[in-house]
């Protein structure tokens, strides 16, 4: 296997430990950067390593970081997106809780070069465990002078919070997470203005994801070339695959971008669980369109994905063999969206209700001629037509599976039911969820 | 139940951690709801008080998140992950099962109090599914036997 930087250590048990950590050459970068780099220096390296976010959106780290206004006397402020919500995707958790270290290192050298004094780790509220190897990493690292006031006798003063969230996916959308965090509903802000300019308490404020800055040490220690070797010229670096569903070896393989889609699931996976035919995969989580056995030999870099008709997301690579049902998969899939829309505003709202609605119906063997267009319509008057970005996600599964498999849809329909679920012998999960607790009702 | 003098010390430490106080609104109603089990009306009322906003204010607060309960629930708070990889890996026989072992429904509780059953999203672990969180922890890889063991070891403790 290649090179791997964030989760390189993550299989000896005491890596969370500070001496481990230091004993691996950690907070190098960090003492290094203190003494010979200038805020603008760090700033350069990242430029130059071409990291791009890996929350989803690949945007390059360097330039999102240059947007910070240049005034000193102006408080700015770092947030770390550990919300990790996107279904399928749980490559942060195992960084924060194996090596909590290395995010805490890059939020440091992430702040300093932004020029930030408070930095907030959100992390979402279920993870308990990785919230508490995060506060144990931060007290550690208080006492050895790497946070705190005078930092290795810089001048530089860093306080790191760690928040943690209370259940709600669309708090991992960044204004989203900057409202929850001020104390509101989590629901997104209106862009512009852009968090740069007017983020955290309207103040400049730079949002990333953890895998992101998890890669700044490496970057700062080992320069910006050894970086930029790995991956593609065009998207750089390692990223951490989260492969689940109908394989053999689920979990998350760190390997170079543009490793192709084939060699994740069959080599590193172990392929298609008990012998079974591959039928459907989701390349980066929900949000993302459906990709089909057709496309294993897609690269799994930005570009690539795109090229293909989807994105790479978080990363999340589900699986799905021969046995999944299209359509209860993109009904399991909408339930999620329509739990999780925040309800600001109407498309999005209203879209994800009736698209399971209509999903549902289908699925029961209910569905009637047009269910089909009217799926699609729907898809229609959210795309490009909603608040947030949730909205263009949440058609992503709907899309997909109907590009991909409209006749398993009509077959749906015209034999009232799914014949799936009863030639397949072992029973697919039912799609009655039972009342949904909304609280306070 | 009132809350506690810990607790309210320590919602005023963390509010003057940042740069606006209303930041610790969130953490405030976890400790409350950590303390008190859920988030009753009274209490919503205190953290109204020291964060000097309206009741209505913070229960708008409350009811956007689904980890904070407006009611009580049983000892134990069994969620079970139902999104896709966890479908795919058993979920669904495994809710079956929990739910004709307890006798109740999805958002139920057990009568003698002991046990919620809750569906939710994904828990960002779908490397081991199928996955149920049981209160703070996390239960991996899960079959029918397994969940067995944890739930004799919850009733005796
Ligand atoms: C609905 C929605 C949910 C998101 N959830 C997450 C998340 O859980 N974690 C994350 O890092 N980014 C998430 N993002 C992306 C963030 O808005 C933001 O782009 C990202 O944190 C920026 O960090 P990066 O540049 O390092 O990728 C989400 C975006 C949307 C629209
Ligand atoms: S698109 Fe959905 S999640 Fe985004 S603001 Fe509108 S309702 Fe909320
Ligand atoms: S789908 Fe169950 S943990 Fe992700």
């Amino acid at each position: 296997m290649g090179e791997k930087i964030v989760l390189r250590y993550t299989d000896d048990p005491e890596q969370s430990d500070i001496a481990t950590y230091i004993r691996k050459g950690g907070y190098q970068a960090l003492a290094r950067a203190l003494k010979e780099l200038s805020p603008e220096a760090v700033v350069d390296l990242v430029k130059r390593s071409g990291l791009r976010g890996r929350g989803g959106a690949g945007f390059p780290t360097g330039l999102k970081w240059s947007f910070i206004p240049k005034d000193p006397a102006l408080p700015r402020y770092l947030c770390c997106n550990a919300d990790e919500g996107e279904p399928g995707t749980f490559k942060d958790r195992e960084i924060m809780e194996k090596d909590p270290h290395e995010l805490i290192e890059g939020i440091i050298l992430s702040s300093y070069a932004i020029g930030a004094h408070l930095a907030v780790i959100y992390i979402r509220g279920e993870f308990a465990y990785a919230a508490r190897q995060l506060e144990k990493a931060i007290r550690q690292a208080t006492a050895k002078g790497y946070l705190g006031r005078n930092i290795l006798g810089s001048g530089y003063d860093l306080d790191v919070a760690v928040y943690r969230g209370a259940g709600a996916y669309i708090c991992g959308e960044e204004t989203a997470l900057l409202e929850s965090l001020e104390g509101y509903r989590g629901q997104p802000r209106l862009k512009p203005p852009f968090p740069a300019t007017a983020g955290l308490y309207r103040k400049p404020t730079v949002i990333n994801n953890v895998e992101t800055l998890a890669n700044v040490p490496y970057i700062v220690l080992n320069g910006p070339e050894a970086f930029a070797a790995i991956g593609t010229s065009r998207s750089p670096g390692t990223k951490v695959f989260c492969l689940s569903g109908h394989v053999k070896r689920p979990g998350n393989y760190e390997l170079p971008m543009g490793t192709p889609l084939r060699e994740i699931i069959f080599e590193h996976g172990g392929g298609v669980r008990d012998g079974k035919q591959l039928k459907a995969i989701i390349p980066g989580g929900p949000s993302t369109p459906t990709f089909t056995a057709a496309h294993l030999d897609v690269n799994m870099d930005f570009e690539s994905v795109a090229a293909a008709g989807s994105m790479l997301g978080s990363g999340a690579v589900m699986v799905m063999d021969e046995t999944a049902c299209m359509v209860w998969a993109a009904l399991r899939l909408t339930e999620f969206f329509r739990h999780e829309s925040c309800g600001k505003c109407t498309p999005c709202r209203e879209g994800t209700y009736w698209m399971v609605r209509l999903l549902g119906r289908i699925e029961a063997g209910q569905g009637q001629d047009g269910d089909i267009e009217l799926l699609l319509d729907i898809c229609d008057n959210m795309a490009g037509k909603c608040f947030c970005p949730f909205g263009d996600a949440a058609i992503a599964p709907v899309q997909g599976t109907v590009k991909h498999f409209r006749e398993e849809y009509q077959g749906h329909i015209r034999r009232g039911g799914c014949w799936r679920h009863e030639t397949t012998g072992g029973r697919l999960p039912t799609t009655d969820q039972g009342p949904r607790v909304t609280p306070g009702a | 139940m009132m809350l506690s003098e810990r607790a309210r010390e320590e919602i005023i430490k963390t509010a003057e951690r940042f740069p606006e106080r209303r930041t610790a609104l969130l953490p405030a109603l976890r400790l409350a709801q950590d303390e008190q089990g859920y988030l009753s009306s009274q209490v919503l009322v205190e953290v109204a008080a020291i964060f000097e906003l309206t009741p209505a204010e913070v229960e708008a607060v409350a009811s956007f998140y689904t980890m904070l309960k407006r009611r009580p629930t049983g000892k134990h708070l069994i969620q079970v992950c139902t999104n896709l990889p966890c479908a795919l890996s058993g979920a669904g026989e495994l809710l079956d099962h929990l739910k004709a072992r307890l006798g109740i429904g999805v958002g139920e509780t057990t009568p003698d109090g002991l046990f919620t059953l809750e569906t939710v999203e994904c828990l960002g672990s779908c490397g081991t599914a199928p996955v149920v969180q049981i209160d703070e922890d996390y239960h991996e890889n899960l079959s029918a036997e397994a969940i067995e063991a944890v739930l004799a070891r919850l009733a005796g403790g």
